[in-house]
């Protein structure tokens, strides 16, 4: 079974985009929009992968991850957060909610096929 | 593998545009006062996604200017600076100029490269002079290129040190993954080091004991390495030394340790062998990333935008839609069934099976039409933003109430009912409400409103324009029009007749033509477009009380209730919901008034008659005399008439063609539709219909102004 990966943006390009490659690169893949539907998701089914925005409505990215590396499933999951070159201090907030590592936007498929094909095998 | 990015572009805009109205509102509503954080957040979260997307998908221009916008947002939103007018007036200019360049970005143009300019210096300048901390972000574009010196000799190889902590594995990373990972990079020796572990009863087996002491032999640059260690930077001991070649003198290079120690604390470097020295890396070739960052800068060349709008739905109309579908097939095999050995005896079902396929076409029909229909906030959400620079510009203090936003109309009519709605809005901001002292001397209170409200009433949907202001000046709007010649002075005119004068074209008072508004041209500009649209428009108004304009719109253009009708061998439809009744008239009730054609009683009204056939020629029409036909009274655009007909045929929903798409512009007719037994019929155009019948009988333009 294809390695199943929860790609999480409020953006909806964004996330077609992240969702486009992964699919043609042949994961399973599962879109939320925010963090709080992610976290559900992410109760409801296990995934090998998540790979969440950091701004977002309702619940934004590091609350995700710190929620999400607190659930006895997700205890080694890869969680990668998508941040942008300025953000430097929201990588250091991702790492300490427990973040396996991060996407510099902007990113292109080919860059984010590469950054997953590392952390899922 | 490739992706064309371009498949993104359309939804990134749309979403982008709506980000921009999201900032645009939140900008207005900071404007009034205190500050939410969840605004600012909002706010802040639409510039960043504005961002991000532009930089994926290649329109770099659009980024940088993000970015210094999020800054600034960034900074409000952190409260290291307070949130000004002037920042939040410079932030709406940069929306608005984003908007811009967006659109071009569309259309695959360049935008106005010094507005852009212009306004980025106006946030700096924001940026600059606030309270904030002095830390500037890198710009979007200058990605972190290697900062390494330049130095002349290649290392041939590297040692890697790599002590994990015990932790490292609960942050989803693995070190076999990095090790492997450097082995993709060449060929790699490891070594492991087993001597944490610890005895078997206090053996963690989540925790990672082992460390690595790695040799890449391939002379890789070093940020390929940093790039494979940098999620875990902070979650180990590392160390990387370059191995170099033989011959190379130590004493020309800076201690090398020095820099690789800053990150391995922990561990010294194992002494290197004697023939190898170790140096600062000093790689003249870029990192596969580095070079990656430099194509991606360059934006995808540009391709015209995809024409054809598109539209959001939502999934709720989709399905009911499927449903429908799904209903139909249905009904279509049962028919199909029937019809293969159908005998007289199956007529009843045949009937029903009919029937069926009636209610599901036309609820089918009634679906598809849902999926056209948007809420008018589309429209009416440009109009704080509007209302709030006009009162800034002006001086006034003006309330905008918005009431029944979410009234669904089709997306034509939202399209193209911005434009003049913008007017009227502008007018009642600019002629209707008045200055601060006048208001509080007419003992008013001193902040004017402006109610914009949307509803459905019957199969219409009304848009009134309510202010508070100071009416028309019905006086002065009369004796221009005497001026004008529109009107003569002893023609014994209502209030209403007379309001309905500042639709006739150049019809402008305002004593001083401002830039805002009243340049003369407008509301017959207005009103023309929305009887293209099918719709009417009216105004009520009372002095030194305030004016409501009242638009009613069809809530579709695309499929028309008519009522068909002959004219000798011709079939018209006239649209139903512009008829007022269907009379038979006598001989003795028409009255012909000199200049002014023919007319007939109608109650207390005279009514001018056309006559169809001769309106548009038609030959042979059967009836000639008056009492043979039938008068079909329409009104539009406030005026009222008689159409002379050969009779009514009946009434039906037609599917409008457009006439001018497929043929070519037509006096008078709007459009065509195809009759069930497959023959054209026209649909007249009621306005366009009255004024070709001035335009044939007497030129007088005021003929109809008696009738309303």
């Amino acid at each position: 079974m294809a390695a199943s990966i929860l790609a999480v943006d409020d953006s909806a390009s964004m996330r077609q985009m992240v969702s486009f490659t992964l699919k043609g690169a042949g994961y399973d893949v599962v879109e939320a929009s925010d963090g709080v539907e992610a976290l559900n998701i992410a109760k409801t089914r296990s995934v090998n992968l998540v790979i969440t925005d950091v701004n977002m409505p309702n619940m934004d990215g590091i609350s995700l991850i710190k929620e999400l590396r607190n659930l006895p499933n997700y205890k080694f999951t890869p969680l990668l957060m998508l941040t942008t070159e300025s953000g430097a201090d929201k990588k250091q907030q991702g790492k300490a909610a427990g973040a396996t590592g991060w996407i510099v936007k902007p990113f292109n498929p080919e860059q984010l096929l590469k950054t997953v094909s590392k952390v899922i095998s | 593998m490739s992706i064309d990015m371009a498949q993104f572009h359309q939804v990134f805009f749309e979403e982008s545009f709506e980000g921009l109205d999201v900032m645009e509102n939140g900008l207005l509503n900071m404007d009034s006062g205190e500050v939410d954080p969840e605004e600012i957040n909002s706010i802040f979260r639409a510039a960043h996604s504005i961002k991000g997307g532009s930089g994926t998908f290649g329109f770099t221009n659009v980024s940088e200017f993000t970015h210094v916008m999020e800054t600034l947002l960034d900074e409000m939103r952190d409260g290291r600076r307070p949130v000004t007018q002037e920042a939040v007036n410079v932030l709406l200019a940069s929306v608005d100029v984003l908007r811009d360049m967006l659109t071009a970005a569309q259309g695959g143009e360049t935008p106005d490269e010094e507005r852009v300019a212009a306004q980025r210096a106006e946030l700096d300048r924001v940026l600059s002079g606030g309270a904030a901390d002095a830390d500037s972000p890198p710009q979007a574009a200058s990605g972190s290129a290697s900062d390494a010196p330049a130095a002349d000799l290649q290392p041939v190889g590297w040692k890697v040190v790599f002590r994990p902590h015990t932790h490292l594995m609960r942050t989803g990373n693995d070190p076999l993954r990095i090790i492997r990972e450097l082995a993709e990079l060449g060929a790699l020796e490891a070594e492991c080091d087993t001597s944490e572990l610890p005895a078997l009863n206090e053996f963690e087996p989540e925790d990672c004991y082992l460390s690595w002491d790695l040799r890449l032999n391939e002379p890789v640059a070093k940020e390929a390495i940093d790039e494979i260690f940098e999620w875990v930077e902070d979650d180990c001991d590392f160390a990387i030394v370059p191995v170099m070649p033989e011959g190379y003198d130590p004493q020309a290079q800076a201690a090398p340790e020095a820099a690789a120690e800053a990150r391995a604390p922990a561990e010294e470097p194992a002494p290197a062998e004697p023939e190898l020295k170790v140096v600062e890396p000093a790689p003249e070739r870029r990192s596969g990333a580095d070079r990656r960052k430099q194509d991606r800068r360059k934006p995808a060349a540009r391709k015209p935008a995809a024409g054809g709008s598109s539209i959001r739905v939502d999934t709720g109309k989709i399905d009911s839609l499927i449903n429908m579908v799904g209903e139909l097939v249905i009904t279509q095999s049962m028919l199909g069934m029937l019809g293969e050995d159908f005998s007289m005896d199956k007529l009843a079902r045949l009937r029903e099976g009919l029937g069926q396929l009636e209610r599901h076409t036309r609820e089918l029909q009634e679906s598809v039409m849902q999926i056209r229909m948007l809420p008018i906030s589309f429209t009416f959400s440009r109009f704080p933003r509007l209302v709030h620079d006009l009162s800034q510009k002006l001086g006034k203090q003006i309330e905008l109430k918005m009431t029944g936003e979410n009234t669904e109309v089709d997306k034509t009519v939202i399209e193209k009912i911005g434009d003049p709605l913008v007017h009227l809005v502008r007018n009642s901001v600019d002629h209707g409400i008045e200055m601060p002292e006048e208001r509080i001397a007419a003992g008013k209170p001193e902040t004017g409103t402006v109610h914009l409200s949307a509803e459905h009433r019957g199969g219409n949907i009304v848009i009134e324009i309510t202010d508070d202001g100071k009416g028309l000046a019905r006086d002065k709007i009369l004796q221009k029009g005497i001026e004008r010649g529109l009107v003569s002075e002893d023609d014994n005119l209502t209030d209403k007749q007379i309001y309905d004068l500042i639709f006739q074209p150049g019809f402008s008072t305002a004593e001083q033509v401002s830039d805002v508004s009243g340049r003369g041209v407008g509301m017959d500009v207005v009103r023309r477009n929305i009887n293209e649209l099918g719709g009417s428009i009216e105004i009520e108004s009372e002095q030194g009380r305030g004016s409501t304009i009242t638009i009613r719109l069809p809530l579709t253009l695309a499929i028309l209730d008519g009522q068909t009708i002959c004219v000798g061998d011709e079939i018209y439809i006239v649209p139903l919901g512009s008829i007022i009744e269907s009379i038979q008239v006598r001989k003795d009730m028409l009255r012909r008034v000199a200049g002014k054609g023919e007319t007939f009683r109608l109650r207390e009204e005279y009514l001018p008659i056309v006559r169809m056939a001769e309106v548009f020629g038609v030959e042979n029409p059967r009836a000639r005399e008056i009492e043979d036909g039938i008068v079909v009274v329409v009104e539009a655009g406030g005026s009222k008439c008689g159409l002379f007909v050969d009779g009514l045929l009946g009434q039906q929903q037609v599917v409008i063609k457009s006439l001018e798409a497929n043929y070519g512009r037509v006096e008078g007719i709007s459009g065509a539709t195809i009759l069930g037994d497959g023959s054209v019929a026209l649909i007249m155009d009621i306005p366009g219909v009255i004024r070709l019948s001035q335009q044939d009988g007497s030129s007088e333009p005021t003929e109809l102004s008696m009738t309303a």
